[in-house]
């Protein structure tokens, strides 16, 4: 029978190309690489320190600056664990149950992907705005969505909701019921088999997908620009100040602050690298 | 303790390690009338089974037959349309798949990965309300049984990644016997091993079966492996059982057709 199914020649295929047409392809891809990634990230670096370092913390710690930090942190502080739960939720849905509509729940989470920010945006100062449709309610009871914070934490929950999910669906679908089922076999109850069996498969995969919605409701403009107003030291996230001190030429302000988001970024990847290495060893065999 | 210890060699003559108190009282399981329809499809049609207290009985046929889904119905796991379903004479139909105390053996094993061997084991009685819950020094002492038993012993610290298919298997079916079941449900045990690795654990349950005296039911879809090892067998044929009877008289009396055609 090994006769029958002798390979043929190992090393024969598409990798095989001659010498000067790799390197030209290797080399466009570099080029690209830091044409687009590392020269940005260069520059904000760069911009950034030509006031030297007491410029750099300066513009830190201008007040308005601070305010538009601890706006991003706040908003990303309520909008990662309410996504970490309903993406836990519909992942967990989706994946351990069999019902109908469940691919149209499925398209329904990449909703915020495919719809531009902007649109986001409008969309609740349609719903929550002074002409929206509960306006008139809100402003008799002197409830202040659009132009505040709520309405900003409200467009990055809805931009980043994806996250989360779209990274446990297809580890948790792959993982199957068995495990979950062996639990129940056991005697365990349902909330302690998503404790102790769910929950620990799927960690790194959640870890993953928190990082990205952190780094998206922190770096998120658009859906946050078009319901906050632009009032600086309220309703400010760092994206917005950014705008906003280089509309003004405070060109070296504006990269310290960006600088902050580009760390942000270079950590997320390094972090993500680490969750990702993580996720694949221990997506083992039972 | 190291990898080269694989389960290939050592089940075969020695046998299980020393008895471990695992089993409970056997009890008989009776069926009456199961049926399980989903829409227009019926997927187990009036069904009558009894399986004596410490009988092991082998559910043999085709793929796609129901014999997994009958297994399931006994366990909890899915539900039937109707009939009725007794562990010994308590109507296990009322009970939930964690009240029924079954033990399960799936065919992909369905250890937890980010677990180790001892907390596989150890995991049926961790997960027990405390007033039912056995010491720690106690379920110390039952894991380390339950591995002499599967002739594992020091596999406690080991990922179930680190082991080979039939340790895995092994393990499962210790996970299963610590919870001291009053009947034990295997699907395909040794669907996903290779044949002689098959053959071996196919003694070694028959072995730990007389030890233990547990009421099992056995799913596969292999005659051989249905005829070495069980005391009856009942083969299913499209959600309907053909025929229940020993080995050697399903063997040269086959009521009908298809049971004639499956053994051949």
């Amino acid at each position: 029978m090994s006769d029958l199914v002798m390979p043929r020649r190992l090393s024969v295929g598409v990798t095989e190309e001659s010498a000067w047409a790799r390197r030209l392809l290797i080399g466009v891809a570099v080029a690209f690489l830091t044409l687009f990634l590392l020269a940005p990230l260069a520059i904000v670096i760069i911009e950034s320190s030509r006031k030297g370092w007491t410029g750099y913390f300066q513009a830190l710690f201008d007040p308005d600056a601070r305010a538009a930090i601890l706006l991003t942190l706040t908003t990303a502080a309520i909008a990662v664990p309410m996504n970490a739960l309903f993406g836990l939720g519909a992942a967990w849905c989706i994946s351990k149950f069999q019902f109908r509509g469940k691919n149209f729940l499925i398209t329904l989470i990449d909703l915020p992907f495919s719809v531009s920010p902007v649109v986001s945006g409008l969309v609740f100062v349609l719903l929550f705005g002074a002409q929206g449709l509960f306006g008139p309610w809100l402003v008799a009871h002197g409830v202040r969505i659009i132009f505040a914070v709520p309405g900003i934490v409200a467009a990055t929950v809805f931009v980043t909701f994806p996250f989360v999910a779209r990274e446990l669906i297809p580890l948790m679908q792959q993982m199957g019921t068995t495990e979950e089922e062996a639990a129940l076999t056991l005697g365990a109850g349902g909330l302690r088999v998503f404790f102790t069996v769910t929950l620990p498969n799927a960690k790194w995969a959640l870890l993953t997908g928190l990082l990205l919605c952190n780094a998206r409701a922190m770096g998120e403009f658009g859906a946050v620009s078009v319901v906050s107003g632009h009032i600086r030291g309220l309703t400010n996230t760092v994206p917005l100040q950014v705008e906003i001190l280089y509309n003004e030429y405070s060109l070296a302000a504006a990269f310290s602050l960006a600088s902050l988001l580009a760390i942000l970024a270079v950590v997320t990847l390094g972090l993500k690298a680490v969750f990702e290495h993580h996720a694949g060893s221990s997506r083992d065999a039972r | 303790m190291r990898a080269e210890f694989d389960m290939s060699s050592d089940p075969e003559g020695s046998g299980p390690g020393p008895a471990a108190s695992v089993a409970g009282v056997a009890r008989s399981i009776a069926i009456r009338g199961l049926n399980l329809r989903l829409g227009s499809q019926t997927i187990l049609d009036d069904i009558h089974l009894t399986v004596a207290p410490g009988e092991l009985l082998a559910l043999l046929g085709p793929s796609g037959s129901g014999k997994t889904t009958l297994l399931r119905v006994i366990a909890g796991l899915a539900n039937a349309t109707g009939g009725s379903l007794h562990f010994g004479d308590e109507d296990a139909s009322r009970l939930s798949v964690q009240q029924r105390r079954v033990g399960f053996v799936f065919q992909s094993y369905a250890l937890f990965r980010h677990m180790t061997v001892f907390d596989n084991i150890a995991y049926g009685l961790a997960v027990r309300a405390r007033r039912e819950r056995p010491g720690k020094a106690e379920i110390t002492r039952r894991v380390v049984e339950l591995l002499d038993l599967m002739q594992l012993s020091g596999f406690g610290s080991r990922y179930p990644s680190q082991l080979s298919g039939g340790q895995r298997q092994r393990i499962a079916l210790a996970r299963a016997l610590a919870i001291e079941p009053r009947i034990l449900l295997l699907d395909e045990p040794f669907g996903a091993l290779d044949a002689k690795v098959r053959k071996d654990l196919r003694k070694w349950l028959r072995e730990i079966h007389d030890k233990t005296g547990m009421t099992t039911i056995f799913v596969t879809h292999d005659q051989a492996e249905a005829m070495d090892i069980a005391d009856r067998v009942a083969i299913l044929n499209s959600g309907r059982i053909e025929q229940i009877g020993a080995p050697g008289e399903v063997r040269e009396r086959p009521a009908s057709g298809f049971v004639r055609k499956f053994l051949e």
